[in-house]
């Protein structure tokens, strides 16, 4: 399926279990470069424990990730920032009291070696303006609207000059104004030739971003294919998408 | 550098003018003052850049007691002994950082805590080497007249204060600060960002244990006598916590002048009423931090003329 040497994730039967709680169960993946991969699956299905356990937030119990050629099961979660996979977070992670520019330069900083506090901001008000908040810089990251935050969380992981992207429901509490505006970069993002790995729930923006989707349900990985597959794959639709969206879409055409 | 580091160093020149004016009770006030200065910019490192609300400054003071006594009871010069004590207290407080700083909040201010009672067991024991509870004498060491001791001690406690400082007004504009100051915010997002925050906490501990360890072995020479019961008291490790809340947390000016404060205040309340001195020390502190939260580095001169200029304007 995919070609060996554009190949940038690879996870073989990666399972992670919280004691007695089976997490994810021999999740087989593989991501190739330039890809946009959406994530998709019901509640607690393990979308966010998969990216948690690629940054080495919280480690495969068993199984292998490789990333750009190199195991990373072990890895601490500031190794893997500094191997190029960063990630922004379903529930904003900024820090409060700096300010927007300040947040962006953190992570310009400690994710880039040699970086100076100076430089950093110079590169921060460069990805502050791609994401349109250059004219909030200076204003502290806890009074920005939670759309600002989202991008602000943008913001930060291009900062870290990402080769593989996670983005963890960026659109999630957005209005569709701002989700369009959010899809827009999406868009940009891959197009500048990032690899991207999206969760989301909004299947709009997931048919219009991705190039493959991954479905999760219960830990297992149920599907995995080209978007107009998955939409039409029974188990997709019994365990997400449900019969109403599959006749509508049928309907369609 | 900002505005109220530099206002921090003028304080600082200003104390060092003491001797021309003082006689041997100020000089003891002022070597205590610097004393508990370097406490609170010490602790203000974890404390108030990191967040981490360490109780540990006793454990690391008495440690730097202990060594300083030992070594000068070998012979070695006090300079020497110092540094030892210095090197001693970085090294252990960021290799023990390194594991202690796993815990968060009230945790790790419990296990922080524990240092002090483990030290002090440690050192109760090893008779031998530190006299146990029969406490530790240490050889004077300039021994002329009492005026010129205290001067003496008074500038050695004053260089340290003045090194503390710029080495937390130097971190405080680094990289190293910056993270702390990220860690505080958002550990979580800090790891995510790449920052090695185990790392930058164990370096924050070991800094800032080990001023405090010298100034340890200072107090060692100074008052020629130490016992485990006096320098691993556990008020030296509360004293800082309560100057840094009183000054401003996180502000390095703030919590010297807290320091000041504090001890300004203890004084006071010591000598007025010596048989209720802690209860009354003690509402004191509690007025301060309920009316001035923020400390006294929030009390802005503008606010204060902008306050009474208004309070007339209703007046007339």
């Amino acid at each position: 399926m995919s070609k060996p040497g554009h190949e940038i994730l690879h996870l073989s039967n990666v399972s992670r279990h919280f004691s007695g709680l089976k997490a994810l169960s021999d999740v087989s993946l593989s991501v190739n470069k330039g890809e946009v991969v959406g994530l998709i699956g019901p509640n607690g299905a393990g979308k966010t424990t998969l990216v948690n356990t690629i940054c080495g937030v919280t480690p495969a119990s068993s199984g292998v990730v490789t990333f750009d050629g190199r195991d990373i099961t072990r890895i601490k979660t500031y190794q893997s920032a500094r191997l190029g996979l960063s990630r922004t977070f379903q529930i904003v992670q900024p820090f409060a009291e700096f300010s927007a520019l300040d947040n962006v330069a953190a992570a310009a900083l400690f994710s880039q070696p040699g970086e100076s506090l100076k430089s950093a901001r110079e590169a921060a008000r460069v990805h502050l303006a791609f994401v349109g908040l250059d004219a909030q810089a200076n204003q502290s990251a806890a009074t920005l609207t939670l759309a600002m935050r989202k991008r602000l969380e943008l913001a930060k992981a291009l900062a870290m000059k990402p080769k593989l992207l996670f983005l963890d429901e960026v659109n999630a509490g957005l209005n569709s104004a701002e989700v369009e505006r959010a899809t827009k970069l999406i868009h940009q993002l891959a197009a500048d030739g990032i690899t991207i790995v999206m969760i989301e729930h909004l299947m709009k923006v997931v048919l219009n971003v991705c190039t493959r989707i991954a479905v999760l349900h219960n830990g297992k990985l149920i599907a995995d294919g080209a978007p107009r597959d998955i939409i039409k794959d029974p188990a997709v639709v019994d365990a997400y998408l449900g019969q109403q969206y599959a006749q509508r879409n049928a309907a369609r055409g | 550098m900002t505005r109220t580091n530099i206002a921090l160093l003028v304080l600082i020149t200003c104390v060092a003018a003491l001797p021309l004016f003082g006689d041997a009770y100020a000089l003891r006030l002022g070597t205590m003052a610097c004393m508990y200065a370097i406490f609170a910019l010490s602790w203000n490192i974890v404390g108030g850049f990191a967040g981490y609300p360490s109780f540990a400054t006793a454990a690391f003071f008495g440690l730097g007691a202990y060594t300083t006594g030992i070594l000068m009871n070998k012979g070695v010069p006090l300079t020497l002994s110092l540094l030892g004590s210095l090197v001693l207290c970085l090294l252990l407080a960021a290799a023990l950082g390194a594991v202690l700083l796993r815990l968060r909040g009230h945790y790790f201010a419990i296990a922080s805590l524990s240092l002090v009672e483990v030290f002090r067991e440690l050192v109760n024991n090893a008779t031998d080497l530190t006299g146990g509870g029969m406490g530790l004498n240490i050889p004077l060491v300039s021994g002329s007249s009492v005026l010129s001791d205290a001067t003496f001690f008074f500038y050695a406690m004053w260089g340290l204060l003045l090194i503390t400082a710029l080495v937390v007004i130097a971190v405080s504009m680094s990289k190293l600060g910056f993270g702390l100051n990220c860690i505080r915010q958002n550990e979580t997002a800090s790891n995510m960002v790449g920052l090695n925050s185990t790392l930058y906490k164990a370096i924050a501990f070991g800094l800032s244990a080990c001023f405090v360890g010298a100034a340890g072995g200072l107090y060692a020479a100074w008052v020629h006598y130490i016992d485990p019961s006096d320098v691993f008291d556990i008020l030296y490790s509360v004293k800082p916590i309560v100057m840094a809340l009183m000054g401003g947390l996180g502000s390095p000016l703030g919590v010297v002048c807290g320091a000041f404060v504090y001890l300004g205040l203890e004084e006071v309340v010591w000598r007025n009423y010596i048989q209720i001195h802690s209860g009354v020390l003690g509402v004191l502190i509690i007025l301060l931090l309920l009316f001035l939260p923020h400390g006294l580095v929030s009390l802005h001169a503008g606010k204060i003329w902008r306050g009474l200029t208004g309070r007339k304007a209703k007046h007339v």
